[in-house]
């Protein structure tokens, strides 16, 4: 099926099922330990051996000499793989390094060897047995001294420019221009990187834990030179991902691989303290915005340039990929630049772009505001606009950015805030910020096949994912909704690539992708249904488990009697997304306290308010959005992997050492939706909100916290030693 | 982590006399940490020798005013007990600061005094370490030493000593008791129970071969406020960037004792002399010879403000 006008009148818009709070169908399973995680599961072709991944000692260099003979001796150890046994390896498309280092030395802690035991301790024990030499080489660690070397990131991310920025913005009779920067960040999900591997003759079955099954197995079978027909990927539950496993990591090369060495299955898992430099991060950016305006608030100029490094082949953080769309704006610029790193690899961590882009845009934002003397809800305001201010051909297919900030305003009680540094309590410093939030939608094609069996049960089938997110409930009410039967007669199957091929969970383009994917198939369902129970042509109603055209009516199980029917079909997309801007909007309140003592800055209360086209599931929804709220304050306070400028790693690589928040951490939080549905995306009129959520949120506490203390501070996180000194003199 | 043997202690002496007979025993009692340093290979004992059971898990009134700790109390029964709460409150108080509930659930006396640091480079076996390994270098100096100490230290290792626990107890006067290999006893006063690095950061604290603790005492109430402060990124389940732990009296005099700034708890007795003239008096004479790296210089001013916080607190 294809989108390729808006959506008319569909079933989906009774919404009897779809837009109801719908506990998750699969929570049961999880919370009686039922739902089997990659390293937990039992369908596995005899007993698994173990495997353990030794990372690299050093970030650059070569392997001179790499002795296992210790290793291979230990208790219980059936093998060492290292790249002198591993055989040719290919390297997947969207991996910058390889997932085995050898004998070039990539980044800190790249795989050198995988030691397969017959239990994780013999594995363990052995890895360390394992003698390597390294030529160590310098490299380039450091961003900062980097920069100046840095080049314009190329195609979809190349500068842009639209009037004359630098003669409007010379010419602006009020000016912003600063810097700001964000670090880099892990993505620290619950679940490590796991995988089991098991080989049938040239065929592998690999269970995983990956958000995108289709890439996987194609990238798997590059890197194993293999044809990918003959990889099977099973990956029904993931305990989360942020982006970490868009890719193919070293866990399922080496599990294959291992696999393939001891001629059974093997299953690794990533320990913890390798994850932060084996894997990919966030990368850390610089990040300079100019803005000019007149008096009246409106914006003359706007530009932002961004700077980020990564490994010679990979590509920038697009942090200013919001800036081309947010504001209105007659001159403007936007430039990604892009350095050569030695650091482990950079990639995408939940909202990519937006979510540092915004860290900074909206803090500049708030600087402006000051200094047109203006609210800063008020000015966001006057500078909405209705088009894309790049291409002011493109209408926006809706965007309610300005009913998001002003309905926030009034349930926040903005009104009540005091101007910088005058909230006091006690000895707390408190005030309030607020930041725009906005996030591209995207499609993606989508496939499912939906079966109808002789009692009315429906089953769908699609490789889409599950990360935690909630997909198996509005695959479900999405099923349910397209063929009037309840809930419960639906059967969900997620994650396996010998399901029909989905849009894959990311870019917070799974929910609407593959939703509108499971439409598609249940429209040709319907048809078949109609057609079975020789219903003539005519508009026929699902409803309560019956199907009526006209007068005509009939049990929906009665045109499975003969047998089973199975529809299979695609969702795809014609140029909407180009006719109009596909965008969701919010914006995100924020109070904060600070120890006028100490600088400790505590959150108090936080309003997310989301436009975001239809909620499938106000239930999941909301927790997607308290979900990245909680992330944005970890962002926003604590979260930076710290980098050792001469050995070139990440010091901090456990969960002692990089700091999310804790339970403590989080206090009242609060998700309003407004009530939309947007016809220009699918016929779901549904859009993503898994990452809206998280932008904006650190700019908004930063904000906060300058309007608590007066101090800005403009380099992420906000520990206190970077305002401590400005704080005001205590007794 | 490498193999080791294990064996139950009959009586704190047996403990004693096998810990110091045995080359590479180690005695392990909650095992949070001595387990996950195992298993990253930062310690590799051969030898395991389980002092749990042997009755040192009880807190008793000591003759003339006191109390006496078992050196297996858990964390979570010592900051319970109303004798504590009490009359020692700070250390209540320091106590429910760390860790979590679970491990403090685990975690004992002698074993949260002996917790190694949480030096980021101590924790990473491909970095040079002089506590680690001696004589290797010390990865630190020169590199993120945010968390690490900026009084006390040396140019061999600039570590922090991690326990909140301590910290109390260090301006509680406390003195750790032990049991050696010939089973004679002594009492070191917790000012003396660590040790300051110098050229061997390795060697940490007081103990001779063998001796194991086997109490903590409490010397008799001394009144006063009771506060423990501690400063951290978040608000919870994460290690001091810089802790006070307080005794104030009604007439302004007091003790105070600071975590997260040296290898060890630091107190020093001359500056509590000049508590009436305010924190920053106190703070200078704490830190006089100070030697911050660059990234934790804001430990100074830190502590100072958290001193100046404290001071505030008792006063109110
Ligand atoms: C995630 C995490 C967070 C933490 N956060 C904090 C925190 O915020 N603040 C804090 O203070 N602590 C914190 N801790 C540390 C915790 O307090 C210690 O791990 C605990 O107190 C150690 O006690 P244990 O009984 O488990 O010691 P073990 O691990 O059993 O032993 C530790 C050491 O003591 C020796 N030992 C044990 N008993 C004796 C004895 N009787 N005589 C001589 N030697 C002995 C052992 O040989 C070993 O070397 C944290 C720990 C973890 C894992
Ligand atoms: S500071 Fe001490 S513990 Fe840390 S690396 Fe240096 S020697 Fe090791």
């Amino acid at each position: 099926m294809k989108f390729d006008k808006p959506a008319g009148t569909n079933p989906i818009d009774r919404m009897a099922v779809v837009g109801r709070p719908t506990p998750r169908i699969d929570g049961p399973l999880k919370v009686s330990g039922k739902a089997p995680y990659a390293y937990e599961q039992q369908d596995v072709p005899g007993k698994p051996a173990y495997g353990y991944i030794l990372g690299s000692a050093v970030a650059k260099g070569t392997i001179s000499a790499i002795d296992t003979t210790r290793a291979e001796r230990a208790p219980g150890v059936l093998s060492v793989v290292t790249h002198r046994n591993a055989g040719k390896l290919g390297k997947g498309r969207m991996n910058t390094a390889h997932l085995l280092a050898g004998p070039k030395v990539e980044h800190y802690h790249q795989a050198v060897a995988v030691v397969v035991a017959e239990t994780f301790e013999q594995a363990r024990a052995a890895a360390s047995l394992i003698n390597v030499d390294y030529a160590r080489e310098s490299g380039a660690f450091d961003l900062a001294a980097a920069r100046a070397g840095a080049k314009d990131a190329t195609g979809s991310d190349a500068p842009t420019s639209v009037g004359d920025f630098a003669g409007a913005f010379a010419s602006a009779g009020v000016q912003l221009d600063q810097t700001y920067t964000t670090p880099d960040q892990s993505h620290a999900m619950m679940e490590p990187h796991a995988t089991i591997a098991a080989w049938e003759g040239d065929s592998l079955t690999i269970w995983t834990s990956n958000q995108m099954i289709n890439w996987g197995v194609k990238e798997l079978a590059a890197t194993l030179q293999m044809p990918p027909e003959k990889v099977r990927l099973i990956s029904p539950y993931i305990g989360g991902g942020f982006g970490g496993k868009l890719f193919l990591r070293t866990d399922a090369v080496m599990a294959a691989l291992s696999a393939r060495a001891v001629k059974r299955p093997v299953k690794v898992a990533l320990q913890r303290p390798l994850i932060p430099n084996n894997t990919t991060h966030r990368p850390a950016t610089i990040q300079r915005i100019r803005i000019g305006c007149g008096s009246d608030g409106r914006i003359t100029a706007i530009g932002h340039e961004s700077w980020s490094g990564d490994l010679e082949g990979g590509g920038p953080e697009a942090a200013t990929q919001q800036t081309k769309l947010l504001y209105a704006g007659a001159n403007r610029m936007t430039a990604l630049r892009l350095a050569v790193l030695d650091l482990p690899e950079g990639n995408a961590m939940r909202a990519p772009g937006e979510a540092p882009g915004l860290m900074a845009l909206e803090v500049a934002m708030d600087e402006m505001a000051e200094k047109l003397g203006m609210d800063p809800v008020a000015f966001r305001v006057v500078n909405d606009t209705q088009v894309d201010p790049e291409d002011p051909s493109r209408p926006f297919s809706q965007r309610n950015l300005v009913r998001c900030l002003e309905e926030g305003a009034r349930r926040f009680g903005w009104n009540r805030r005091k101007a910088p540094g005058q909230g006091r309590e006690g000895r707390w410093l408190v005030g309030m910020g607020v930041a725009a939030a906005f996030r591209n939608n995207i499609n993606g094609k989508s496939g499912a096949r939906v079966r109808l069996d002789r009692a009315g049960g429906v089953t769908v089938e699609t490789d889409m994912t599950d990360i935690g997110t909630g997909t198996y409930t509005i695959i479900a009410q999405t099923a349910a909704e397209m063929l009037g039967v309840p809930l419960a007669k639906v059967t969900v199957k997620l994650g396996d690539s010998a399901f029909p091929v989905s849009a894959g969970s990311g870019g917070q383009w799974g929910a609407n992708s593959s939703t509108s994917g499971v439409y598609a198939a249940c429209v040709k369902l319907r048809d078949m249904v109609v057609g079975k129970l020789g219903f003539g042509p005519g508009d026929a109603q699902f409803e309560g488990g019956q199907v009526r055209v006209g007068n005509r009516v009939a049990d929906i199980a009665d045109a499975a009697k003969g047998g089973e029917l199975v529809a299979e079909d695609t969702m795809e997309y014609g140029d909407l997304a180009k006719t109009f801007q596909q965008s969701t909007f919010g914006a995100h309140f924020v109070e904060a306290a600070v120890d006028r003592y100490t600088g400790e800055t505590r959150i108090r209360r936080m309003l997310a308010v989301c436009a975001a086209g239809r909620i499938l599931n106000p239930i999941s929804a909301r927790s997607q959005v308290i979900g990245a709220m909680t992330m944005g304050v970890g962002g926003a306070l604590m979260e930076e992997l710290a980098v050792d400028k001469r050995f070139g790693f990440f010091v901090n690589h456990d969960l002692a050492g990089y700091e999310v928040p804790v339970h403590m951490d989080i206090p009242h939080q609060d998700v309003v939706f407004l009530d939309e549905a947007d016809d220009k995306v699918s016929p779901m009129k549904a859009k993503g909100v898994g990452e809206l959520g998280l932008c904006g949120v650190g700019a908004a506490v930063a904000n906060a916290v300058y309007n608590a203390t007066g101090i800005r501070v403009r380099e992420y996180p906000l520990t206190l030693d970077k305002y401590l000194d400005r704080l005001g003199e205590v007794a | 982590m490498r193999p080791f043997t294990y064996e139950k202690a009959t009586s704190a002496q047996d403990a004693a006399a096998k810990a110091a007979a045995m080359p590479g025993a180690r005695f392990i009692a909650g095992g949070t940490n001595l387990l996950d340093l195992m298993k990253l290979e930062i310690e590799t004992p051969s030898h395991l020798i389980d002092v749990n059971g042997l009755g040192l898990d009880r807190i008793e009134e000591i003759d003339g005013g006191g109390l006496r700790i078992g050196a297996l109390v858990r964390n979570t029964d010592l900051a319970a007990d109303q004798r504590v709460r009490k009359d020692y409150a700070v250390l209540t108080r320091a106590l429910v600061a760390g860790a979590s509930g679970q491990l403090r659930n685990k975690a004992t006396t002698a074993g949260n005094l002996l917790q190694r640091t949480r030096c980021p480079y101590f924790y990473d076996t491909n970095m040079p370490c002089n506590k680690r390994k001696p004589g290797s270098g010390c990865a630190a100096l020169g590199g993120f030493s945010r968390q690490l100490g900026v009084i006390g230290t040396s140019d061999a290792c600039i570590a922090t000593h991690p326990s909140d626990m301590a910290v109390a107890m260090r301006v509680l006067d406390a003195s750790v008791e032990t049991i050696r290999p010939d089973g004679t006893t002594r009492a070191i006063p917790i000012a003396e129970f660590h040790t300051l690095p110098g050229e061997t950061p390795h060697i940490e604290t007081a103990l001779e071969k063998g001796e194991m603790i086997i109490s903590v005492a409490l010397p008799r109430p001394r009144g006063g406020t009771h506060i423990y402060r501690k400063v951290r990124d978040r608000a919870s389940y994460a290690f001091a960037l810089v802790s006070v732990a307080a005794v104030i009296q009604r007439d302004g005099k007091g003790a105070v004792a600071l975590g997260g700034v040296a290898p060890k708890p630091w107190r020093v007795e001359e500056a509590e002399a000049l508590l009436p003239q305010g924190p920053k008096a106190v703070a200078d004479r704490l830190f006089a010879g100070a030697r911050p790296r660059e990234d934790n210089a804001f430990k100074l001013t830190l502590a100072q403000r958290t001193i100046a916080s404290v001071m505030a607190e008792a006063k109110a």
